[in-house]
């Protein structure tokens, strides 16, 4: 009997059961202390609970609205929506000028030229090293101070204007027939796509190559533009009123500096990624598209890229989610997305800490998981096959 | 018979002396390398005078200056000389700044000890002794108590706050970030799926919910009396992040360790805790010490996201100096001070890194 328990002790499975039963009871214990605190505080403090909230009245107007119908008397939950949605404008815009910027830097790192390739690396390593939320503060306070008043804006074309307040664009009117024109710019997309896939697949069969970009042209620049014009679409152009541009799309200041602040710090990472992925081809890949005679053009685009960005894109994918997660910093100066409107204002407001801090997390994580998805799938089709 | 006398060298023609070679190679090879070169001055020549006539040019260095006598054409530089203080210790009381100043004193001279200890033993007993001790010492001398007055933590502030956080993090997070890297390789299946959750949580959303969290809704799960500091709310919830980061960075050594490692700890019929103290960390560790740097980096950049939830980082400071009405409008002076402090400490930890990854890399090959 003795014997037997004292096997049981050292037996690997048997400690291993106890170690893990025992964590579950530690942890188990805490949370179940913490919530019966949390409980009585609320109770205490006479703070609701519950996700009842969302149905009041949100009382607060927002400075930057895309896309949702929003007004003061508006609900938490539309502000919620507004708040998602512009996380996700300025991490698009984010990710989009990152990416042009970060490719640019990258490919200049390693130029033969040394004035390019010396800028790019002090480029690189001021702003790398620099905190991002210093950088939101530097060009907003550059921005509200550098830009001019609205009387005294800089016009382009006398359609898209930038001031001290933000930039104001032209926006297409939805009650005009502008669907018609987003519906012809889809069509011509597709159907892009479609004669491009034929392309390569003749290219694959014959190894005649046609040349596409009169069709890129024809269907997805110039079709939309005739739509635009036949259809009766309408701009509704900014116009100064008083202090400020009435009409038109605007995006604030806050909006303007943060995204140029993310994409500026943001860029420094993509370049990094992009050089070593490009460091990463082997010099024989480069040399054997050569003798193959293959010209600079094409061993770079068939031959150099598609295995520099196996290695660059899973890092820069990374550098994305960093960028969303690195909007939040929009609270510092007052730019109206998630954090800004529900960690900030509504919580101000309605005091119920846990369930907005849930929900504000809650987003960041589904954003979160979505990107990984797409970095697995990536990384699975990209696997080198035969390995 | 001929006698061949050496003949004076001849000097290269002046098509190829060295520095116009060099110009010929690396500014004018090609075509569109003469157009980069050119885009490059370009853009230099918008670049540079603006910058250097504001930080230099028109800048005043006149250090007793007010910010009137001081003038809007440049940067006026005794804004940063009369916050000096404020920058660098925060609201911290006159009187008791050589406090500070003997922590900061204690950290050089502790460095500097280590680096003259060249026995490895040694080095290792030293290194954990101090971070044992230090911290204690370093607590003591800031908040005060064993004979020293209090300076609540609302005082803090500055380069010091920075410090403290970003030294409390890397402290506290480091053997919790072991812990969860070896959950999350553990064969235990509870304990594995506790610590992914936890990494993949905490890695999930921005650090500014997670200090939200911490500033707000961590005190409602202490019981009504106990009434937690702000800054100690803001060092759990700095730990708790960096926790994440770091198990992740040490749970890349674990996996770059061979399974013959593991098999071979077992053969030789050593414990877990024998295994994993004396086998598998200390390779595991070696291995991951500059990303373990790289992650200290980040968490010393994260710091300025104190300001948010209301503590005086050196980063806020620059917004308490200026909404002092002596000093209105000097904000972009005291970010280009505090970038170029941040940008010097950083610069110099992210070149350690570097130097560490080559020095660990060749003892791989």
């Amino acid at each position: 009997m003795f014997i037997k328990l004292k096997s049981l002790l050292y037996d690997n499975e048997v400690r291993a059961i106890a170690f893990q039963v025992l964590a579950v009871i530690v942890i188990a214990y805490f949370a179940y202390q913490a919530f019966d605190n949390m409980m009585l505080n609320i109770e205490q403090r006479g703070i609701r609970s519950g996700f009842g909230f969302l149905n009041d009245e949100a009382g607060f107007a927002v400075n930057d609205n895309f896309f949702l119908e929003y007004s003061p008397a508006s609900t938490n939950l539309q502000a919620f929506y507004v708040g998602i949605v512009n996380t996700l404008v300025v991490a698009i815009a984010g990710i989009f000028f990152a990416s042009i910027i970060g490719l640019i830097i990258g490919v200049a790192r390693l130029s033969s030229n040394y004035l390019i390739r010396k800028m790019a690396t002090i480029y690189i390593e001021v702003f790398r090293n620099i905190p991002i939320l210093l950088q939101i503060l530097f060009w907003y306070s550059i921005a509200l101070n550098a830009f001019p008043s609205p009387k005294n804006s800089i016009s382009f074309f006398d359609s898209i204007f930038l001031n001290s307040r933000g930039l104001y664009l032209p926006k297409p009117l939805m009650e005009s027939e502008f669907y018609l024109v987003i519906a012809s710019l889809v069509v011509g997309i597709i159907s892009y796509i479609f004669i491009k896939k034929q392309s390569n697949k003749k290219h694959d069969e014959t190894g005649v190559v046609t040349n596409t970009t009169a069709y890129f042209l024809g269907l997805v620049l110039l079709l939309p533009f005739a739509v635009y014009l036949v259809a009766g679409a309408q701009l509704e152009y900014p116009v100064l009123k008083g202090f400020n541009f009435r009409g038109g799309l605007d995006l604030s200041i806050e909006f303007f500096a943060l995204t140029f602040a993310l994409s500026i710090y943001t860029a420094t990472y993509i370049a990094e990624a992009i050089r070593s992925g490009i460091e990463s081809v082997d010099n024989g890949q480069k040399e054997a598209a050569s003798a193959m005679g293959l010209t600079q053009a094409q061993s770079l685009r068939l031959v150099v890229l598609p295995q520099a960005l196996r290695v660059a894109i899973p890092p820069i994918i990374n550098q994305y989610l960093n960028l969303t997660k690195n909007s939040s910093l929009a609270a510092a100066v007052g730019y109206t997305e998630l954090v800004t409107i529900f960690s900030g204002t509504v919580l101000n407001v309605v005091g119920q800490a846990i369930e907005i801090i849930t929900l504000t997390m809650l987003v960041y994580l589904t954003i979160s998981l979505v990107i990984s998805l797409i970095l697995n799938i990536f990384n699975k089709k990209m696997q080198i096959k035969g390995k | 018979m001929a006698i061949y006398s050496l003949k004076e060298a001849k000097q290269p023609p002046k098509s190829q002396t060295k520095a116009i070679l060099w110009l010929k190679d690396n500014l004018f090879s090609s075509t569109l390398n003469v157009l980069l070169t050119f885009v490059a001055i370009y853009i230099l020549y918008l670049l540079l005078p603006p910058i250097l006539n504001w930080t230099i040019f028109d800048a005043n260095f006149d250090l007793t200056a007010d910010n009137q006598s001081c003038g809007r054409e440049g940067a006026c530089w005794s804004f940063v000389n009369a916050n000096l203080k404020m920058f660098i210790y925060g609201f911290y009381p006159q009187e008791e700044l050589w406090r500070v100043n003997t922590m900061f004193g204690l950290i050089a001279a502790l460095i500097v000890l280590g680096s003259i200890i060249k026995n490895s033993q040694y080095k290792a007993h030293y290194i954990i002794g101090s971070f044992l001790i230090y911290p204690v010492v370093a607590f003591f001398l800031l908040y005060g108590g064993l004979g020293l007055e209090v300076v609540e933590t609302d005082k803090w502030g500055g380069l010091t706050l920075t410090v403290v956080v970003a030294a409390v993090g890397i402290v506290a997070s480091f053997p919790l970030g072991i812990l969860f890297a070896l959950g999350r390789q553990s064969e235990m299946r509870v304990v594995k799926f506790i610590s992914v959750v936890y990494i993949e949580f905490i890695r999930g959303v921005p650090l500014i919910t997670i200090l939200f969290m911490a500033s707000v809704v961590l005190p409602l799960f202490f019981s009504a009396g106990m009434d937690i500091d702000k800054l100690l709310r803001a060092l759990i919830g700095i730990t708790l992040f960096q926790t994440a980061y770091i198990a992740e960075v040490i749970r890349g050594g674990l996996q770059a360790i061979p399974r013959g490692q593991y098999e071979a700890a077992d053969a030789a019929g050593l414990s877990f805790l024998q295994k994993t103290m004396l086998v598998i960390l200390p390779q595991a560790l070696k291995i991951s010490i500059p990303n373990i740097v790289g992650s200290f980096i980040s968490l010393f950049k994260d710091t300025t996201l104190l300001l948010i939830i209301g503590l005086f980082d050196m980063l806020a400071i620059v917004g308490a100096a200026t909404s002092n009405s002596n000093w209105l409008g000097r904000d972009t002076e005291g970010y280009v001070f505090v970038a170029m402090v941040i940008w010097v400490i950083l610069y110099s930890m992210s070149r350690y890194s570097k130097r560490l990854e080559v020095r660990f890399s060749t003892e791989h090959k």
